[in-house]
């Protein structure tokens, strides 16, 4: 068997690089994928404990995440459409309207 | 006599009549006067003062059916304060109802005298209207004398001695814009306030022996004071702090020395209210309180003699000032001052049916002597100006110079009241002559009228009268000095030749004002019987005594006739008058002639036609200081201090400051400044804050994430 550490450091780290990705990036798109990084990290971690602790409710928890993630990404992505007609650029750098 | 059997104490309780009577005279004269015309307005007052004489006359019946009792009325309760109770009642005894009598029977003959003189006096003052006013005036005066006489308490009859006073006031300034000598001015205003100052100074004396009657004898009832001043064992200066305060008021009222001065002033009012008010009733109201309150003044030893001295002198002073008068009124005026001493005088010596009889038939010859001049004054003021539908009683003969003359003296100034004017008119106005003579032998004091008896009764008292010496020889020297004045009076007006066309040309007066003359010169002829001082006499002795002895507890002394004193007396008498034909019968005055006296006795002569310059020494130390404290006072102290310095500068200047500081500095400064200060800080902290509203998503989510990190330490950490 893989230790279950093994599996809670791949998490760590994989949302230790979606973290960075939000924070630096730039360009939307990229901060949308840090996002489902972020949130894989999360479902594997509900995966591997779902396993150690046979019980199947975190495994189901994974199904509501995915979905959640999915419709998250649709919205995000008709937004970031809109905001290239306007801007004609995605860099969020730019959209700082409500500065005050 | 039937009537007084036949009375049960019913008719006693017809007493309240007696000042509902005038009441109910003057308001319907103040409703409908207008209406029933000067006619109307004379028969009602005259009837309303009659009705109360026929009442007074029903409580003699009364009373003499009730063996001299007195009886009580009670009409209504006044003042009930815990104990004390002052209830509204009439006390009905001989005493009050002699004065019932005489205001009454005098007040009605002068209420119908009224009549007939006012008719002509509200013409010649331009004022027609006034006849109204007059008698309503005449009325309440009737009502105030009424309260003063049946009072059974002090403070009931204060209540009327103020009221006599107002009415005195308000007859005397009758014609309150003219002088007295009928010019325009505040002369009589003037008169009228003087009066009324005068009277005050007395109120305040009697006010204060009140307050101690009250304060010693928790009582100001009648019959409760002098219960207990029968066995009086208390202090003796309350005893004579009441006596000599109540003298005040005596001296105010009565016109006696210091407070006589209102008196002569007086005259400035129509004659009636002269001859009612200032003769024969409201001026003896001081003498009926003496004689009421007799237990008070005999309560303690020598306050007689005090009351005797100021009496007596008052009795001889105006007596002098009298013999230098030229106006017909002011003779008579101190005349009545000078009578008034006698009566004071008697009181005070407890002569008190001496006292109150020679009241009664003063009453009847000095009112008849004002009615009297009044008549001659009117005569001559229709001789020198007679009205367009005047109604002569006798025939004109100097019809075609009366209004030659008319033209001429309007110009000049001209005096109907001045002796010197007259002359010569017993020819032309003969009744109001014969009953002038009849009023002057009784006030001379000539054997058989009425003076001679009350008069003489007063002068064996006083010559056995233990308390002073000085007493029979001021009262002697005033009876001559009386029967002089009166002589040199007589003699002056009647005989002689008319030293004025106005004089040649006097008329009589009309019956309205003569037969009420008649009336007072036969009470003034055989009025002294009432009181025949012989065996079988003394009836209004016997009658007033009862009531004096129940109150002090002990029987009067009835004097005897003395014949030396009368002889004395009339000797004096007969002498005073034939020195007056002497000087002004034998050579009579002509016009513009300077008075004998005046050429004999020089300066005493000026002192006393200038009234001793007593009004002008009162001026000099009590006016005029007072003046001046007023005008300190109202000046200084109240505008100048007061207003000026105090209320100005350091109330409202200090409230301003005060104001100024908390609106600028407080309100402006701190609290504004506080507001706007708090204003700024959000502001200010507002700016700061909103450095952290970047605008940059990135920075919004570092913000999250570190809050997530803070959250996670402290839940991993703690």
């Amino acid at each position: 068997m893989v230790p279950v550490s093994y599996y809670v450091a791949l998490s760590a780290v994989l949302f230790t690089i979606g973290v960075v990705g939000v924070l630096t990036r730039r360009n939307a798109i990229i901060i949308f994928m840090s996002i489902e990084l972020m949130l894989n990290s999360a479902n594997l971690l509900f995966v591997a404990f779902s396993r150690i602790l046979f019980d199947l409710g975190g495994q189901i928890f994974v199904f509501f995440v995915m979905t959640v993630a999915a419709a998250e990404v649709a919205v995000g992505l008709a937004l970031i459409v809109i905001v290239f007609r306007t801007k004609k650029s995605i860099n969020i750098d730019e959209v700082s309207s409500l500065k005050g | 006599m039937l009537l007084s059997e036949a009375t049960p104490s019913g008719f006693f309780n017809l007493v309240p009549w007696i000042v509902f009577a005038p009441l109910i005279g003057l308001l319907v004269n103040l409703v409908i006067g207008k209406r029933v015309g000067e006619r109307g307005i004379g028969i009602i007052a005259s009837t309303a003062s009659g009705l109360a004489f026929v009442v007074s006359l029903l409580m003699v019946f009364s009373l003499q059916g009730n063996h001299h009792e007195a009886v009580t009325v009670t009409l209504a309760d006044w003042i009930t304060i815990g104990d004390f109770h002052l209830p509204w009642e009439f006390r009905v005894d001989t005493l009050s109802v002699t004065m019932m009598l005489v205001v009454s029977g005098v007040g009605t003959l002068i209420h119908i005298y009224a009549a007939g003189y006012m008719h002509y006096d509200v013409r010649y003052k331009g004022d027609p209207k006034s006849y109204n006013r007059f008698f309503i005036y005449l009325n309440l005066f009737i009502a105030a004398m009424m309260i003063l006489i049946s009072g059974n308490s002090y403070l009931m009859l204060f209540v009327g001695w103020e009221g006599v006073g107002l009415c005195s006031f308000l007859l005397i300034g009758f014609w309150f814009t003219k002088n007295p000598d009928a010019t325009e001015g505040t002369g009589n205003s003037y008169a009228a306030k003087k009066a009324f100052v005068a009277n005050r100074v007395g109120d305040f004396g009697f006010l204060i022996a009140m307050f101690l009657t009250f304060w010693q004898f928790h009582s100001l009832s009648f019959d409760e004071v002098f219960k207990a001043t029968g066995h009086y064992n208390g202090p003796e200066w309350v005893i004579w702090a009441i006596a000599g305060f109540m003298l005040l008021g005596v001296t105010g009222k009565s016109a006696q020395i210091p407070l006589y001065v209102w008196l002569p002033d007086a005259m400035a009012g129509p004659t009636p209210v002269s001859a009612l008010i200032h003769a024969a009733t409201m001026v003896t109201a001081g003498v009926y309180l003496i004689t009421r309150s007799s237990p008070i003044f005999n309560a303690v030893e020598g306050v007689h003699t005090l009351v005797a001295l100021v009496g007596a002198g008052t009795a001889f002073f105006a007596a002098t000032i009298a013999v230098g008068q030229y106006d017909i009124k002011k003779v008579l005026a101190y005349s009545t001052v000078s009578q008034l001493g006698f009566m004071v005088a008697a009181v005070g010596m407890g002569a008190y049916v001496a006292g109150m009889f020679h009241l009664v038939t003063h009453a009847f010859f000095k009112a008849l002597l004002f009615l009297g001049s009044g008549s001659v004054i009117l005569a001559v003021e229709r001789g020198h100006h007679p009205l367009e539908d005047d109604h002569d009683h006798q025939e004109d003969h100097g019809h075609g110079h009366g209004h030659d003359h008319e033209d001429d003296h309007h110009g000049e100034h001209f005096d109907p009241q001045d002796m010197r004017n007259m002359g010569g008119l017993r020819h032309k106005i003969p009744v109001t002559f014969w009953t002038y003579m009849m009023g002057t032998l009784a006030l001379a004091g000539i054997p058989f009228f009425a003076g001679f008896w009350s008069k003489d009764e007063i002068l064996v008292d006083a010559l056995h009268f233990e308390g002073s010496k000085l007493i029979y020889p001021l009262l002697v020297a005033a009876a001559f000095l009386t029967a002089f004045y009166m002589g040199r009076q007589v003699w002056m007006v009647f005989f002689g030749e008319a030293r004025h066309h106005a004089a040649e040309e006097a008329k009589e007066s009309p019956k309205a004002m003569t037969y009420p003359l008649i009336a007072l010169a036969f009470l003034s002829i055989f009025g002294g019987f009432m009181n025949w001082p012989f065996e079988g006499g003394h009836q209004f002795g016997h009658w007033l005594g009862y009531t004096i002895e129940t109150a002090l507890g002990h029987k009067l002394h009835v004097p005897e006739f003395e014949p030396m004193v009368a002889l004395f007396a009339t000797a004096l008498a007969f002498l005073a008058i034939l020195i007056s034909w002497a000087l002004y019968g034998h050579m009579p005055l002509k016009a513009g002639q300077i008075d004998p006296l005046q050429k004999s006795l020089k300066f005493v002569f000026t002192g006393m036609h200038h009234k001793w310059y007593i009004d002008e020494i009162y001026d000099f130390l009590v006016l005029r200081p007072y003046q001046r404290l007023a005008k300190f006072l109202a000046e200084t102290l109240d505008w100048t201090f007061w207003h000026d310095w105090f209320h100005n500068k350091v109330i409202r200047d200090n409230f301003r400051r005060l104001t100024h500081f908390l609106a600028n500095p407080v309100d402006l400064g701190l609290i504004d400044g506080i507001a706007n200060g708090l204003a700024k800080v959000a502001q200010e902290s507002a700016g700061v804050l909103s450095v952290l509203q970047t605008g940059f998503i990135r920075n919004y989510a570092l913000s999250v994430f570190m809050g997530v990190i803070v959250i996670l330490g402290y839940l991993i950490f703690q």
